[in-house]
């Protein structure tokens, strides 16, 4: 898939770098664009690396949270959030994907939920908690992940996409290490 | 202005107590030379393990393929070598070997260090990255 990706490069550099900037803004949402004005910059093939290896990562968190739903270990009450935060990783799937496809890139597939369960090492929860914990740890390291690929990115259009990407990340882990009784973090910043 | 005037001569001398304080308390840094890279700052495996669980852990195991390859025995192993996982050419054929000097470099700027590679991600904190190298290098049991 990558290579499919790489082959279409001299295609990218070509035409998807002068992609109008007012295309992306659709994709991202009116709020990522405060100038509409503002030139597209950076290297579109790098930029649809690095969305992909996002994308990558909200395929295994729809995933995790679809394996803590099916197991049956989850109150009803904390299923319900967890059936929330997953349609959030939905939504943020389904901007990267778009926005991988106005960069003119090719969008990962996810993997199976068999592939995900091994690599998440399913078998190994027992209890609600389990299923949190490993939530937690997901939703933490999403957070951390977003923000330390920020530099990383060419279009400027894609710092705000991924600092609100993160934002909901670390909700997400906020309300899950409360709900796990988790003290609070003293020191800040927490990310990044 | 004469509070900000006071203020400002009461706060002087408290920073230069500080800044002296500082220097005497800092270990003597090695001598300045342009050839030897500066060594990075002393290692902890165990908070790199922290390190690794909250900066890397989105994307890598040590024992599983990801989002990006598996980790453990990566230390002073080729770039792009775990067999079974899906690599950018361009990591793969970027000849790099993984000492704790490219970890580092990479660490900071992987896109810098190997154009076209998937991985964004940037540790910048020196010390998190000098933990978090010694880390992968006890993991690989080197
Ligand atoms: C957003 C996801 C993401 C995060 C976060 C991330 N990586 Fe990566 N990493 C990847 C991907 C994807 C690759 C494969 C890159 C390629 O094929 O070009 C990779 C490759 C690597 C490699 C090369 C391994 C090999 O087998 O050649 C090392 C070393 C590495 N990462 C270390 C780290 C460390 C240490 C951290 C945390 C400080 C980290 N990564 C955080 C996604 C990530």
């Amino acid at each position: 898939m990558i290579e499919d990706m790489k082959s279409r490069r001299s295609l990218l550099i070509g035409s998807a770098t002068t992609l109008s900037v007012a295309g992306l803004g659709v994709v991202l949402g009116s709020a990522a664009l405060p100038t509409a004005a503002r030139a597209a910059t950076g290297n579109a093939a790098q930029d649809i690396q690095l969305l992909n290896a996002a994308l990558g990562l909200e395929h295994e968190g729809i995933a995790a949270y679809q394996l803590g739903a099916e197991s049956k270990l989850l109150k009803p009450e904390v299923l319900k959030v967890a059936v929330t935060f997953q349609s959030h990783h939905k939504q943020h799937r389904d901007d990267l994907i778009a926005a991988i496809n106005k960069l003119g890139g090719k969008p990962v597939v996810a993997k199976s939920e068999a592939d995900y369960a091994k690599e998440l090492n399913a078998s190994s929860l027992k209890s609600q908690a389990d299923v949190l914990h490993l939530a937690l740890k997901l939703e933490k390291g999403a957070t951390n992940a977003y923000l330390g690929v920020i530099p990383s990115l060419g279009n400027p259009d894609l710092y705000l996409f991924a600092a609100r990407v993160a934002s909901d990340e670390s909700f997400h882990a906020a309300f899950l290490g409360s709900a796990l009784g988790e003290p609070i973090p003293e020191k800040a910043p927490m990310f990044g | 202005m004469k509070t900000i005037g006071n203020s400002l001569w009461l706060a002087l001398p408290v920073a230069a107590a500080a800044l002296a304080f500082g220097v005497a308390a800092a270990p003597l840094p090695p001598a300045p030379s342009a050839h030897p890279p500066a060594s990075p700052p002393p290692a902890n495996a165990s908070r790199g393990a922290e390190v690794y669980e909250a900066k890397c852990g989105a994307c890598h195991s040590l024992d599983a393929n990801r989002i990006g390859p598996k980790h453990r025995g990566v230390f002073g192993r080729k770039a792009g070598s775990v067999p079974d996982f899906h690599y950018t050419p361009e990591l793969k054929k970027s000849g790099i070997v993984w000492t704790a000097q490219n970890l580092d470099k990479w660490l900071q700027g992987p896109v810098k260090m190997v154009p076209g590679t998937a991985m964004g991600f940037q540790l910048r904190d020196a010390q998190e990255r000098a933990d978090v190298i010694a880390y992968l290098k006890q993991q690989s049991g080197k």
